[in-house]
C-alpha cells in the first residue's frame, strides 16, 4: 500500500481538563487504505476519532486532510469535506425508516432548501429523486434493502449496525471512520462485516477502522495503530503488529484467539 | 404498551387512507373540505353550539387551527419546545393594529393614507407575516444556540415580554385600553353595510363569523400545502434528524442551527398570520388576549392531536376550541361547563399521558417526495443482492 497520504494528523493532543486523553499521537492514512486503530479500552481511540472528525476540538496539534487543514470548522461542514462516521453506540435517527435515515445523509450534498422545497423546483424533485435512488442502492449495498421501510428503531441490532454504515457511505466521504462496527456481533456476521469493509474499500473509499476484535482487526486492516494510555507505541503491518514487544505487552499478553 | 383502542381512533381511518389511490385522495379532500364549509350555513342539531354563532366559533377555530400547524412545525417537527408562541400570534395581530387602528400613531388607514380602505386588511397580512418572521429569526438567532429547557424558558420569557411591551407602551399600543375599528376586508359591501366580514353582517347563519371560517378554511389549506411540501423534503427530514438526534445529525451533515432556526421562523409566520386573522375578525386588539395561558392551550391542541402529525393538530385545534364553546351552555347542578374547561383539558392532557402520550392521533411521517417510486427501487435494490 502505497498511496499517497489522505489524511495527516500530526501531535494531535487533546485534553480534557488536567486529564490528557491523547498526546502528541500523529500518523497517515493513505488513499485506499484500510488502518487500524486499536489500543486497551481507555487508550484513546475514540477520543482520537472524535478529533478527527471534529466533535472535538484538538488542544494542540493539527489534522489535514486532502491537502487542506481541518481547522475551526464547523461540525457539520466535515462531512462536506469527505469525512464520515459511525457511532460506537449506535445513533440512528429512531423515528425514521431506515431508508429516510440515508436520504437525510444524502442531503448533505443537496443545495435546494426551503424555497425550492416549498415550490417544487426542478432541482428539488431532481434531488428528491437522485437520492432516494442513491438511498435505496446503498441499503442493497449493505444488505439490507427489504428492511428499507422499518422504522430504525425497530431493527436488529446488526441491521442497525449495518444501517450506519450506509448512512455514512451516503455522505459521498473520501474517509469512512468506523468506530467498533463489529461490536455484539457473533463471529458468522463478523465475517460478514469483513467483506464489507473490503467491499467498501474497493468502492473507493479509505476506510478507519476502530476496533477490539483482534482477528477482525488481522484480517482486513492494511496497517495498525497502536495508542496506550493515550500514546501511539506502534505502527506498521498486522504482522509486524503481532511480533511487536511493546504491543504484546500492553495488548497482546494473551493468544489472540483468546481475546473478547 | 399497546395503546388502548379506544382513544386510537386515528388508526382504522389512517388504514382506510392509506389504500386510496392519489386521485381518490384529492377527491376525498375536497368533499370533506366542502361538508366542512357547509357546516356552519345548515349546523346539525348536536353539533350546533347554542347560545353562541357556530360560525363564529369554527372561524375561531380555524385561527387555531393555522396556530396548531404552525406550532407543530416548533415543537412535533424540529422538537423543539416553544412556549411563547403567543408572542408571535401577538405579533401578527398588532402589526394590523398599528397599521389600521385610528387611534394607532402609525395609522396608515384614511384619506390620503398608504392604504386603500378596501385593501388594507390584505395588503396587511403579508406585512403582518413578514414581521412576525423577522422576529422569529431575532429571538431564534441567540436563542437556537441553546437546546431543551433553556429553548423553553426562553421563548416562555419573550412570550411575556411581547404581552408587557404591549400592556406598558401606552403612547403607541394604547396599552390595556387596546386599539379598535381596526381594518377588515371589504367585500360585498352593496349588500351589507361594511361588507360580509365586517361586524355589520351579524345575523344569519352566513354571518361575519361564517365568512371569516370560510377564509380560514381557504388559507388553512394553503398552509397546509406548503407545510407538507416542506415535510417531503430535506428540511422536513432536517427538522426530524433534529428532534431524534441533534449531535447525530450534525455530524451527518445537517447544518442544524439553520433548519432550527427556518422551523422558528416559518412557525413564526403562521403565528402571525393567525393573529391577523384574529385582528381582523375581532376588530380590536389589547394584550389581555395574549396571555401565556393562550401559549399553554396552543401547545395543549398539538399534544392532544400527536404531535408532528399536521392532520391530529387540526383536530386537537377543534377540541380546544369547539369544546368550551359547546359546553358554555350546559349546566350541571348549577355549574357552567363552559367555564371549566382549563379543568378539562388538563383532566384530558393527564389521562393522554398515561395512555397515549403520542397524541390522539401518533404521527406516520412521511419525508419523501417519491415514496412508491422508493419502495420499488427497494424491491429492486433487494432483488438483486439476493442475486448475487
Amino acid at each position: 500500500m502505497s498511496g499517497e497520504i489522505l489524511l495527516q494528523a500530526s501531535d494531535l493532543t487533546v485534553k480534557f481538563g488536567g486529564l490528557t486523553a491523547l498526546g502528541g499521537v500523529s500518523f497517515d492514512i493513505r488513499r485506499g487504505e484500510i488502518l487500524g486503530l486499536i489500543g486497551p479500552n481507555g487508550a484513546g481511540k475514540t477520543t482520537c476519532f472524535n478529533a478527527l472528525t471534529g466533535v472535538y476540538r484538538p488542544s494542540a496539534g493539527t489534522v489535514s486532510f486532502d491537502g487542506a487543514r481541518l481547522g475551526r470548522i464547523k461540525r457539520h461542514t466535515i462531512t462536506g469535506r469527505g469525512i464520515a462516521r459511525t457511532f460506537q453506540n449506535i445513533r440512528l435517527w429512531g423515528e425514521m425508516t431506515a431508508l429516510e435515515n440515508v436520504v437525510v445523509a444524502t442531503d448533505a450534498r443537496h443545495r435546494t432548501s426551503v424555497p425550492g422545497a416549498i415550490f417544487r423546483t426542478p432541482r428539488h424533485r431532481r434531488e428528491e429523486a437522485a437520492a432516494i435512488e442513491k438511498a435505496a442502492a446503498l441499503l442493497g449495498f449493505v444488505g439490507i434493502a427489504g428492511r428499507g421501510e422499518v422504522k430504525a428503531k425497530n431493527l436488529s441490532y446488526g441491521d442497525q449496525r449495518r444501517l450506519e454504515i450506509a448512512r455514512a457511505l451516503a455522505t459521498e466521504p473520501k474517509l469512512l471512520c468506523l468506530d467498533e462496527p463489529a461490536a455484539g456481533f457473533n463471529p458468522s456476521e463478523k465475517a460478514a462485516l469483513i467483506d464489507l469493509i473490503r467491499a467498501i474499500r474497493d468502492a473507493g473509499h479509505t476506510v478507519l477502522l476502530i476496533e477490539h476484535d483482534m482477528r477482525l482487526v488481522m484480517g482486513v486492516t492494511d496497517r495498525i495503530v497502536v495508542l496506550e494510555f493515550g500514546r501511539k507505541i506502534a505502527e506498521g503491518s498486522p504482522e509486524q503488529i503481532r511480533a511487536d514487544p511493546k504491543v504484546i505487552a500492553a495488548y497482546l499478553g494473551v493468544p489472540d484467539d483468546e481475546l473478547p | 404498551m399497546r395503546p388502548s383502542s379506544a382513544l386510537a381512533p386515528g388508526d382504522r381511518i389512517r388504514g382506510w387512507w392509506d389504500g386510496r389511490t392519489r386521485a381518490q385522495k384529492w377527491l376525498a379532500g375536497a368533499v370533506l373540505f366542502g361538508l366542512l364549509a357547509l357546516l356552519p350555513l345548515f349546523p346539525p342539531p348536536l353539533i350546533d353550539t347554542p347560545g353562541v354563532s357556530l360560525g363564529g366559533v369554527l372561524a375561531q377555530f380555524a385561527m387555531f387551527a393555522l396556530i396548531a400547524i404552525g406550532l407543530n412545525v416548533v415543537v412535533g417537527q424540529a422538537g423543539l419546545l416553544d412556549l411563547g408562541y403567543v408572542g408571535f400570534y401577538a405579533i401578527g395581530a398588532y402589526t394590523v393594529a398599528l397599521l389600521t387602528s385610528p387611534s394607532s400613531p402609525w395609522n396608515q388607514l384614511g384619506a390620503n393614507a398608504f392604504f386603500s380602505s378596501d385593501w388594507a386588511w390584505l395588503s396587511c397580512l403579508p406585512i403582518a407575516m413578514a414581521v412576525t418572521a423577522a422576529s422569529g429569526l431575532l429571538i431564534g438567532s441567540p436563542t437556537l444556540r441553546l437546546r431543551g429547557d433553556y429553548l423553553a424558558i426562553v421563548t416562555l420569557g419573550f412570550g411575556e415580554i411581547i404581552r408587557l411591551v404591549a400592556d406598558n407602551l401606552a403612547s403607541i399600543t394604547k396599552g390595556p385600553r387596546g386599539l379598535s375599528g381596526l381594518a377588515t376586508p371589504v367585500f360585498g359591501a352593496d349588500a351589507v353595510p361594511g361588507g360580509y366580514f365586517s361586524t355589520g353582517n351579524a345575523t344569519g347563519a352566513a354571518n361575519y363569523g361564517t365568512w371569516w371560517y370560510w377564509l380560514g378554511l381557504v388559507l388553512v389549506v394553503i398552509v397546509l400545502l406548503i407545510v407538507g411540501n416542506l415535510e417531503r423534503s430535506r428540511v422536513g427530514r432536517a427538522w426530524v434528524a433534529i428532534r431524534e438526534d441533534e449531535d447525530a445529525a450534525e455530524v451527518m451533515g445537517v447544518n442544524t442551527f439553520k433548519f432550527k432556526l427556518w422551523a422558528f421562523v416559518i412557525g413564526a409566520a403562521i403565528g402571525g398570520l393567525s393573529g391577523a386573522l384574529y385582528a381582523g375578525q375581532v376588530q380590536f386588539v389589547d394584550p389581555k388576549s395574549f396571555n401565556i395561558i393562550n401559549s399553554m392551550l396552543f401547545l395543549c391542541a398539538v399534544v392532544l392531536g400527536g404531535q408532528g402529525n399536521k392532520l391530529g393538530v387540526i383536530f386537537g385545534a377543534f377540541v380546544v376550541v369547539y369544546l368550551p364553546n359547546r359546553l358554555l351552555g350546559v349546566e350541571v347542578a348549577g355549574v357552567n361547563l363552559g367555564e371549566l374547561k382549563y379543568l378539562f383539558f388538563g383532566l384530558a392532557l393527564v389521562v393522554l399521558m398515561i395512555f397515549r402520550p403520542q397524541g390522539l392521533f401518533p404521527v406516520r411521517q412521511q419525508l419523501l417526495t417519491y415514496r412508491r417510486r422508493a419502495r420499488e427501487l427497494l424491491r429492486r435494490a433487494e432483488d438483486s443482492t439476493a442475486a448475487t
